[in-house]
């Protein structure tokens, strides 16, 4: 018991920064021996006369110790940077989705907190490299158990835990979550899926992570045809300055008769 | 992995004499010819394998079932064989020791050694592989495999995935070449579409260049006689490949040389088409083939999965649904060594989105009195309509029930009992096709309640099989393979009477009579030894020996005399005769009596004995004792007044001979009460639609054309009704208790049926007829069947199962086109009398004056169409213009 309280105080903590440290204060003992009841014959008159307010003991002399309670929410204490907490489905440097809907999270899951449903890769319609993608994804969080096991099983890193752990809600729906909830966003100089592979690359470049933001060629796929995509502007700019270097990079990778 | 039966072949290897040997130091004794690898499963010792399937040929490609052998020499002793010996090609000698990777050092190392060789090149895409969960790859992998990798070098790869046809996709990066899907294709299925090429090539990496290495394809188009390309070009299946490759673009279409472009075809328009070709999926040990369908659609794991019968012919085949969250993704051949083995065809593998269709009818529907339309309404008020409509109809001439042939026997029995019992009529019949009295007067007779007697194992053995009014591979695609097995076994022939030698006879070298439709019947009464026709001396000769399998289809109805004429060959010859229908609820319907002269259990109508007997049972005092109109007639009769109303089940009007007239009929029909799956053409003219529950939603029973039942259980437990419990809660509002709630309920009623054993129907003593005289060059007789793959409905939904259909195409003898004009051209008009059909045009070895078309086939709907059926005239024209239909 005290095992475990100690651990999970340990987590809590640490991250706080001010304070005492909740491992290190002591901790009632709850032996046997202080409830027997015999023990009150063998008391002394000083111990008698504090007999009644001795119980207050312990509140007296916490009063002048540091407080130890959170005022979660108004202030928030962080986690540890490896805390498991809620999913996130990420992307590849251009912004192409990693998850290829495999489905072997949800085979590892021991809650069956995940569900996935699969579909082909389009050409004109590419969410992720090579041929299969995650079309359907879905967490509940009424089941998961945090463990990690699926993020041990994917065999992309597409999926990994943020160290977000504010996950309530009022309603069950809302705490399954949905692909649009557990997508990585965008981040600047992006592209939003769909969106065609970086051309003459295949997913095992895409895996060695030889592509590193997104090309010209992709800009003007998406531009062409989502003209109104919020992600299009910053990403032509990171593309334009990227243009040079990764066409000589990769270009010298695969003449190195590489591939997979 | 294939679990092995010994299938009926072990009664004849009883008879060989035994072989005793050694495996891991246990004896065992084995007829003469078992494999080592056989014996060993016996007693229960398992040696990994991929190549080696119990229904195929050994071949010994994969090389992983290598075991340490020992044979004793001409002294005895023994004497190890130099290197390990594949088990699956290796025949039980006596005194023979085998030492597999349980005793044997030597052989474990083989084995690991093979699985790593055959992992140098295999990608590791498990993760976006379907067979990944349920790969023999994977699971040898792990329990005979290496922990770890040994090679570092660049794996070979292949543009992929290859669309060899619209439903089948091959990734060769994939395939460990055992070759079981073109030993499968080639042994079983006859359409060897896809081969082994490039034997003993290789080249490294992603180099693409042509024939690069070794690989499965399909054939080079040189090989395969095809319709010379232009307008009448097939689709261009390269067009809708709409899948992605590793690097994003789009799949690869067609094998080997020209690994870019459409693939081949043959002569009927099809890419690697064969109605079997979904086997070879399942078979493949890793995930090379797959399905267009179910591409990534699901995992192993999420899958549950049931045993079930296919509902698309009459064959019974058992299958496995796998459904996820209460989606059916894919059916698999189930195991059933006495039926289907472990084939099944393709439609039965692939056309299951039918019964979840957006049309699925969802609640009961009454027609409202005011706006006219239907409404959705509760099931109690949907009866209680029904109900009274029915009542009023029948006070007012009557009401005839169209059941339909996709009934289980418990529903057939239900319908049977609901128009005798509670409306009081014979007025019933199933028959929603070509039918005639004689037919009805035929099945009474031969085929009602009658023992099983032909069944699928004496496809295999007998030695003559005379085949009549049927296409197997159409109609009833395991009857097609069994057949086949038993010709290149040696063991079987096979002759049919039909117009021309379609594929299926071409693959089960089958001598053709050539009989235009009409005159089936003078080739019977010519086999039987009467009549002046004169037939090739040999088959004719072969054909009057007693015990001749005899198997005709339902299409005989449409041949005036035939049936009567197959009964007196019958007689005559001593043959065993099998009737063979087309839909899955057919054979069960005649059990039940669903047909205007005949009760349950062979029970003739006009049998007062029979009468009395079935009142006692149901509890009723009387039973019309006329028999009723058919199915035509009851059609005719609702459409004139003559009838009150109609109960229709499961009818297309597409099959029916006139279809128009039909639909015509229903409309002007009184009170007319729909128990239907979806919505259908007959739905817009009906009074009250209660909607029944697919096979999917109802456990049930469908009878084999052998008679045997096969059993199902529901797939999904839901609060749908099968017709029987719909019936039987229509039943209550006339105060009647049907007795048909549960499957268990009419199971028990059919026991205390029992079997009728007095008097029969009559055989029919039709005349035999004749084949319909032409009067000009420009005219033909009309044959025509339904092909297995067409405009049925039961395909919808499924756009990859369609595009593996035979094109839909004209036959005609040279000598016919050329005296019709036609001489050049590539399509012809076909016309009838209600409009044309016109198809490219094939010439075909086939009688003259004899035109065939697909009776049911996008473009070609013979009977709603034409306005003819076949063994009718039609006419035909060079194209002029477009016709209308
Ligand atoms: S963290 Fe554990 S319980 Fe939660 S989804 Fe992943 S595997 Fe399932
Ligand atoms: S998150 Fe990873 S393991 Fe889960 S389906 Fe996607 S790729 Fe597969
Ligand atoms: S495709 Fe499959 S079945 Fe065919 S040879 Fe390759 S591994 Fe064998
Ligand atoms: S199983 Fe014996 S060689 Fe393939």
């Amino acid at each position: 018991m005290a095992e475990q309280g100690k651990g999970k105080d340990v987590s809590r903590d640490s991250t706080s920064g001010g304070g005492e440290r909740a491992a290190d204060r002591p901790r009632p003992q709850a032996s046997p021996q202080q409830f027997d009841v015999d023990a009150d014959l063998d008391k002394n008159a000083l111990q008698e006369l504090f007999a009644p307010v001795a119980g207050f003991g312990v509140s007296f002399s916490t009063i002048f110790k540091p407080v130890a309670t959170e005022q979660y929410p108004f202030e928030k204490v962080g986690t540890f940077p490896r805390y498991h907490g809620r999913h996130q489905l990420n992307r590849y440097a251009d912004g192409m989705e990693k998850c290829i809907g495999c489905e072997l999270c949800a085979w590892a899951c021991p809650a069956d907190a995940i569900y996935v449903e699969a579909a082909n890769n389009a050409p004109g319609a590419q969410y992720s490299p090579g041929e299969r993608y995650g079309r359907v994804y879905q967490i509940n969080y009424l089941r998961c158990i945090f463990c990690g096991y699926c993020i041990e099983a994917c065999p992309t890193r597409a999926l990994t835990m943020t160290n977000e752990f504010e996950l309530a809600s009022t309603n069950r729906a809302d705490m399954i979550y949905e692909k649009d909830d557990l997508l990585a966003p965008l981040r600047e100089g992006m592209l939003n899926t769909p969106l065609p592979m970086v051309p003459g690359t295949t997913d095992v470049d895409y895996y060695q992570e030889k592509v590193t933001g997104p090309t010209p060629e992709q800009v003007e796929w998406v531009r062409e045809h989502r003209p109104d995509d919020e992600s299009l502007e910053a990403a032509a700019k990171a593309a334009g300055s990227r243009a040079a270097n990764r066409t000589d990079a990769l270009a010298g990778e695969r003449q190195k008769g590489s591939g997979r | 992995m294939t679990a092995t039966t010994s299938t009926s072949a072990s009664g004849d290897l009883a008879a060989e004499p035994e072989v005793t040997f050694t495996i891991d130091g246990v004896e065992v004794a084995v007829p003469k010819g078992t494999l080592v690898i056989r014996a060993a499963e016996q007693i229960g010792i398992q040696i990994p394998r991929f190549c080696e399937h119990p229904l195929l040929k050994p071949v010994g490609a994969c090389r992983q079932c290598l075991v340490e052998v020992s044979v004793p020499d001409r002294e005895g002793n023994l004497r190890p064989m130099p290197k390990p010996q594949t088990s699956c090609t290796l025949e039980a000698t006596p005194g023979m020791v085998v030492s597999t990777q349980h005793t044997s050092p030597v052989a474990d190392k083989a084995q690991h050694a093979q699985i790593e060789f055959l992992l140098i090149n295999h990608p590791l895409d498990c993760p976006v592989c379907d067979k990944g969960g349920e790969c023999p790859l994977q699971n040898q992998a792990m329990s005979n495999g290496a922990p770890e990798s040994r090679f570092k070098e660049v794996k070979r790869t292949f543009p992929k995935p290859i669309k060899i046809s619209t439903e089948i996709l091959l990734d060769r990066d994939r395939c460990i070449l055992c070759q079981r899907c073109t030993r499968f294709q080639d042994e079983i299925a006859g359409d060897p579409f896809i081969a082994l090429q490039g034997r003993g090539g290789g080249s490294p990496g992603m180099d693409v260049h042509g024939l690069h290495a070794q690989q499965i394809g399909t054939f080079d188009e040189a090989v395969l006689g095809y319709i010379p390309r232009g307008e009448d070009e097939p689709p261009d299946y390269a067009d809708s490949l709409d899948l992605a490759s590793p690097g994003g673009a789009p799949g690869v279409r067609g094998g080997a040389v020209r690994s870019v472009g459409a693939a081949a075809t043959d002569v009927s328009g099809r890419p690697f088409s064969s109605y079997f070709s979904g086997n070879t999926i399942q078979i493949c040990p890793v995930g090379a083939l797959t399905s267009a369908t179910y591409r990534f659609r699901a995992r192993p794991f999420d899958l549950v999965s049931s045993d079930s019968i296919a509902e698309h012919d009459a064959c019974g085949s058992a299958i496995r649904v796998d459904h996820r969250r209460n989606v059916v993704v894919r059916r698999l051949a189930g195991e059933d060594p006495v039926v289907n083995e472990e084939w099944i065809t393709d439609k039965d593998r692939f056309a299951f989105t039918w019964q979840s269709a957006p049309d699925v009818l969802q609640a009961p529907m009454v027609r409202d009195e005011e706006t006219g339309e239907l409404v959705a309404t509760s099931w109690s008020e949907a009866m209680a309509v029904a109900a009274e409509g029915l009542q009023r109809a029948r006070s007012s001439g009557g009401v005839g029930l169209l059941p339909g042939g996709r009934l289980t026997l418990e529903d057939a029995y239900a319908w049977s009992k609901f128009a005798r019992v509670v409306l009081g009529t014979n007025d019933v019949d199933f028959r929603a096709r070509v039918h005639s009295a004689e037919e009805a007067q035929f099945l009474g007779h031969q085929v009602a309640a009658a023992e099983m007697d032909v069944t699928f194992a004496d496809l295999e053995r007998s030695p003559q099989v005379l085949l009549v009014g049927l296409e197997p591979e159409d109609e009833a695609g395991t009857i097609f393979l069994r057949l086949r097995k038993g010709m290149l076994a040696g063991k079987v022939h096979v002759t049919t009477i039909a117009p021309l030698a379609s594929r299926g006879t071409t693959k089960m070298r089958a001598n053709l009579i050539p009989t235009p439709p009409g005159g089936e019947a003078q080739v019977l009464d010519a086999l039987a030894g009467n009549g002046d026709l004169s037939l090739d001396e040999d088959v004719a000769h072969a054909l009057a020996q007693p015990g001749v399998v005899v198997l005709a289809g339902e299409r005989l109805a449409g041949s005036p005399g035939a049936y009567s004429a197959l009964l007196r060959y019958v007689r005559a010859r001593q043959a065993r005769l099998a009737w063979v229908p087309r839909r899955a609820g057919d054979r069960g319907a005649v059990e039940a009596g669903l047909l205007p002269n005949l009760l349950p259990g062979g029970r003739p109508v006009t049998e007062a004995e029979a009468r009395v007997d079935l009142a006692a049972l149901w509890e009723t005092d009387t039973l019309p004792e006329q028999p009723g109109r058919d199915h035509t007639q009851i059609l005719a009769a609702a459409g004139s007044g003559e009838l009150g109303g109609l109960v229709i089940g499961g009818v297309d009007l597409s099959d029916l001979p006139h279809p128009a007239q039909a639909e015509r009929d229903i409309r002007d029909a009184g009170f007319v009460v729909q128990l239907e799956v979806r919505h259908s053409l007959v739905t817009p003219y009906a009074d009250v639609v209660l909607p029944v529950a697919p096979p999917t939603r109802k456990a049930g029973t469908f009878l084999t054309w052998e008679g045997r039942p096969r059993p199902f259980e529901e797939v999904f437990t839901t609060h749908d009704i099968s017709d029987a419990r719909a019936l039987d809660l229509l039943a209550r509002e006339f105060g009647v208790q049907l007795g048909t709630g549960s499957v268990q309920e009419v199971h028990a009623e059919l026991a205390e049926l029992g079997a009728w054993s007095a008097a029969r129907v009559p055989a029919p003593e039709e005349p035999a007829g004749r084949i319909t005289p032409v009067s000009g060059p420009n005219e033909a007789v009309l044959a025509t069947w339904r092909l297995m793959l067409d405009a049925a409905r039961g395909q919808d939904g499924e756009p990859h199962l369609a595009g593996t259909a035979h094109r839909p195409v004209a036959r005609m003898s040279a000598r016919t086109a050329a005296a019709a004009g036609l001489e050049g051209h590539r399509k012809v008009t076909v016309t009838g009398p209600k409009g044309a059909i016109t198809l490219p045009l094939v010439l075909t070895p086939m009688p003259d004056q004899v035109v065939w078309l697909p009776q049911h086939s996008p473009g070609s709907s013979v009977h709603r169409m034409l306005g003819v059926t076949a063994g009718q005239t039609v006419s035909l024209s060079a194209v002029t213009a477009e016709v209308t239909s």
